[in-house]
């Protein structure tokens, strides 16, 4: 007997039109006519020294919020990233500076900046790596567990530090904040922040959107059960991109620091909310299974240019605050409204 | 075109109703006539449209053309606020209610009688409640917490909300597709009371043989569009199928003769202990099933089925105890993983909840399961994935606009036909099947049998769990039959009759506990 093929699926395309196309690309219409917008009404927006401020100032962000995106996509929420970011600067600068001393075997362990960087990078690791065991073996909620984190990182930056920042951290150690592509031709400009947080934002996307971890991020969020039940490594995935979030805002901590070429007690803070927002401009879903980093780069972008435009444009800090919540409430209510049509 | 049927005039009346969704034309002149205090059942394959004309009348969205009549009056429904309003209410499959809330609370919800004093006034909701609960002689705690009720149950307080909301018309989505037989009969019963009401209904299923009982007429939808209206009969069984897929069925369960090999699946003293304590789930089964082999597993709601099912996969492994051989080699399975591993697999009884991802795509969700058949060096490649979900939706005939469209969007058929390839895509050598063809159309359910057969000819061991007595009948080759965890009997095909099934199948009474 043959196979039930009673009838034959006809594989067509979905149907292509100008208003589709519109809401799908909306971030970056949004972006583009806020750059439109400013490059009319100021002078500055296209100066080479706006320019890199623009790029320095979303680097941190990127870092942030692209492994925020991980995060969310299980599901979850990450809201220690702003802490980790502080914790990870202030191991970086002190181990940097004044290196790690061990008193009880009389030994000074000296850091090069690079070696200090990395144990920054570590440390968020570490932190990530917490976050997702109180998520999986604990079976604490993800919203919890990282407010726990958050308090319990930012406690640690103040004992590390006394409460004092830490500066002065020599000129090596700043360029990677205060660097530029200055060997390649046309692009001597570009910061060296950027290419950082660019690279890895490039390399969290392909693990996001082409990897079996990358594939499983989306099922765990879209549908536990399911994903369990094809016998996919649900806790796995979950500690997986909890890890990431934290190296990241590890490596986010770093570059802030090398900027500032200092690292103070209270970075960071509220910089969790800069992620969540270009995470959900991005059209990412906070109940999982949504959304890409090529959303939350644009999200970001967006959140970026919108902050250095109200600044060019002479908003009040007050009243930015107001704006980037409406562009947020925004973003969401047209994802909403649009869900169903993509 | 509306049957003559009595004298009553239509209480609703619904004409030439065409609907379209991005690339669906999901109506295209579709109706439906409802009188007082009769029952219209309405028939149709999946993707026929039944859902579509239900939303439009209970308010959910706009028709694009047609008209609605409530008593001969035209209406538009703006919202399901506004078709309540109006008397006509809905009972979804999934039911709407808050499991937190007492019995009471959810069938006043929104308008709970205040006190004086502004509050809610406890005495007379429950006293209220309890006046509905007893309209439709049924017997509930109106202050239970409805979280604590069994469906069956849920599903008559939904009934019992929409008659304390004066409901004029109710719709019924599939409302017996998770009843166990018992609450079936009690659902009917309440049918009976609301046609003595006056209460008109609209009644979509799949289960022919329920229709007799309730059904006064018949509507049947194909392709979006009314093909038949009449009162109901029950010798035209055959034509409402027919008329239903459009062509003949001539054989419902396509099973060819089979020559079954060598064990593939043994379990022995296979038991699930329940997580709270108490009476084991599954206690002491031991089974075999056979390469070319299906094995159908009948029980009533409660039986052990599905834990059997799960516990086999590896989804149960801290209460599972027992041997289980696969293909005579000794198995250790604790996880999904384990068990695909081994070589089972499993399409799981509530697909929306275990068996997809709704969100995803038909070939995201046919690779979930199989990944690494599609992986180099790390990377998933789109193209191998797109290359074998192409090959299995033409094989299982999926219908779908593309592959790339979000199964969620697909009918419910369809949806099942997606677990299975997923299930298949792993190559395996044994197929757990639980309810494969609950909710879904008959064309798709005769589908799914020949697939049944196609694979159980092709070497496989297949085990079908159904609380369908026509279904595990017509497609076994040997039945075993399941009471409160335990196996109480064994046919073989052929010498299986529905009486003797049943009769295995409920548990034997239990003798008075005895007092301490």
């Amino acid at each position: 007997m043959p196979p039930p093929t009673a009838d034959t699926t006809p594989l067509r395309t979905a149907t292509a039109g100008l208003v589709p196309l519109l809401v799908r690309f909306r971030s970056v219409l949004a972006l583009a006519v806020l750059v439109l917008l400013l490059s009319l009404t100021t002078d500055s927006f296209w100066s080479e020294k706006n320019l890199q401020n623009v790029l320095r100032q979303i680097s941190v962000n990127l870092c942030l919020s692209v492994g925020m995106t991980l995060v969310v996509l299980t599901g979850g929420i990450d809201l220690s990233v702003g802490s980790t970011l502080a914790l990870a600067g202030a191991v970086t600068a002190g181990l940097a500076k004044s290196g790690l001393r061990l008193e009880r075997i009389n030994t000074l362990i000296e850091f090069t900046p690079a070696g200090a960087m990395l144990a920054g990078v570590a440390t968020g690791l570490v932190v990530g790596l917490v976050n997702g065991a109180a998520v999986t073996a604990f079976r604490l909620p993800p919203f919890v567990a990282t407010l726990g984190m958050l308090s319990i990182a930012r406690g640690l930056t103040m004992l590390w530090t006394g409460g004092n920042p830490i500066h002065d951290l020599g000129p090596a150690f700043s360029f990677l904040g205060n660097g530029r592509l200055d060997a390649v031709p046309l692009l001597g400009w570009v910061p060296m922040l950027i290419v950082v947080a660019g690279t890895l934002a490039a390399i969290v996307a392909v693990v996001a959107g082409h990897t079996r971890f990358g594939r499983g991020l989306y099922a765990v969020g879209g549908n536990e059960r399911a994903a369990n039940a094809s016998g996919l490594p649900v806790a796995g995935i979950k500690r997986g991109a909890y890890l990431w979030c934290g190296a990241l805002a590890g490596v986010a901590g770093v570059l802030l620091t090398s900027r500032l070429n200092a690292a103070t007690p209270d970075a960071g803070m509220g910089y969790e909310l800069d992620a969540i927002a270009a995470v959900v401009i991005g059209g990412a879903s906070l109940g999982g299974g949504r959304g890409s980093i090529a959303g939350t780069v644009l999200g970001c972008l967006l959140i970026g240019v919108l902050n250095i435009g109200l600044v060019l444009l002479d908003v009040s800090p007050y009243w930015q605050q107001v704006i980037k919540g409406l562009v947020i409430l925004a973003a969401v209510a047209i994802d909403r409204a649009t869900a169903g049509r993509e | 075109m509306t049957p003559t049927v009595g004298d009553s005039p239509p209480l609703l009346e619904a004409r030439g109703i065409s609907k379209a969704f991005p690339g669906v034309q999901a109506l295209a002149g579709a109706g439906i006539t409802v009188r007082s205090g009769r029952l219209t059942a309405l028939l149709g394959e999946n993707g026929a449209g039944k859902s579509t004309l239900m939303n439009i009348l209970a308010g959910v969205f706009p028709p694009d053309a047609g008209t609605i009549a409530l008593d001969g009056r035209p209406v538009t429904f703006r919202s399901p606020r506004a078709a309540r309003a109006a008397g006509v209410s809905i009972i979804f499959q999934e039911l709407n209610l808050v499991g937190g809330l007492s019995v009471a609370e959810n069938i006043v919800l929104g308008r709970q009688p205040l006190t004086p004093w502004g509050l809610v006034d406890r005495h007379r909701m429950h006293a209220d409640a309890r006046d509905v609960l007893a309209m439709l002689d049924l017997d509930i705690d109106p202050a239970t917490p409805v979280e604590r009720l069994k469906v069956g149950t849920r599903q008559m307080v939904e009934i019992a909300k929409a008659l304390s909301l004066d409901a004029r018309l109710l719709i019924l989505d599939e409302p017996t597709s998770a009843l166990t037989e018992h609450e079936v009969e009690t659902l009917f019963r309440v049918i009976r009371r609301l046609k003595d009401r006056g209460v008109g209904m609209i009644y979509i299923t799949h289960r022919l043989d329920e229709l007799p009982q309730i059904a006064d007429d018949v509507t049947i939808f194909r392709d979006g569009m009314l093909v038949h209206e009449a009162a109901f009969s029950a010798r035209d069984r055959a034509e409402y199928v027919r008329r239903m897929v459009g062509r003949d069925l001539a054989d419902l369960y396509p099973r060819s003769p089979s020559a079954p090999g060598r064990p593939l699946l043994q379990l022995d003293g296979f038991a699930v202990a329940r997580p709270a304590g108490g009476q084991p789930l599954v206690a002491d089964v031991s089974l075999a099933v056979h390469a070319g082999e299906v094995v159908g597993l009948f029980g009533l709601m409660g039986a052990g089925r599905t834990e059997l099912m799960e516990a086999v996969y590896g989804l149960h492994s801290r209460g599972t105890t027992g041997r289980v051989r696969i293909d005579g080699a000794e198995a250790t399975i604790r996880s999904p993983r384990d068990a695909l591993a081994a070589g089972l697999a499993l399409a799981p009884e509530d697909r929306k909840a275990d068996g997809l991802v709704l969100g995803m795509s038909i070939a995201e969700n046919i690779s979930m399961a199989s990944l690494d058949q599609v992986t180099q060096a790390g990377i998933v490649s789109r193209r191998g994935e797109a290359r074998r979900a192409a090959e299995a939706v033409s094989r299982l005939a999926i219908k779908a606009p593309t592959i790339a469209h979000a199964v969620g969007t697909l009918s419910g058929g369809n949806q099942q036909k997606v677990v299975l390839a997923k299930g298949l895509a792993c190559n395996p050598r044994v197929l757990l099947l639980d309810e494969p063809t609950r909710g879904i159309d008959i064309g798709a359910k005769r589908e799914i049998y020949s697939l049944i057969d196609q694979l159980a000819r092709g070497g496989m061991a297949i085990l079908v769990a159904s609380s369908e007595l026509p279904e595990i009948l017509g497609i076994s080759d040997r039945i075993l039959v399941l009471a409160e965890g335990r196996v109480t009997a064994e046919f073989a095909r052929g010498a299986a009759t529905e009486q003797a099934i049943l009769h295995a199948a409920i548990p034997p009474q239990r003798p008075p506990a005895a007092v301490a």
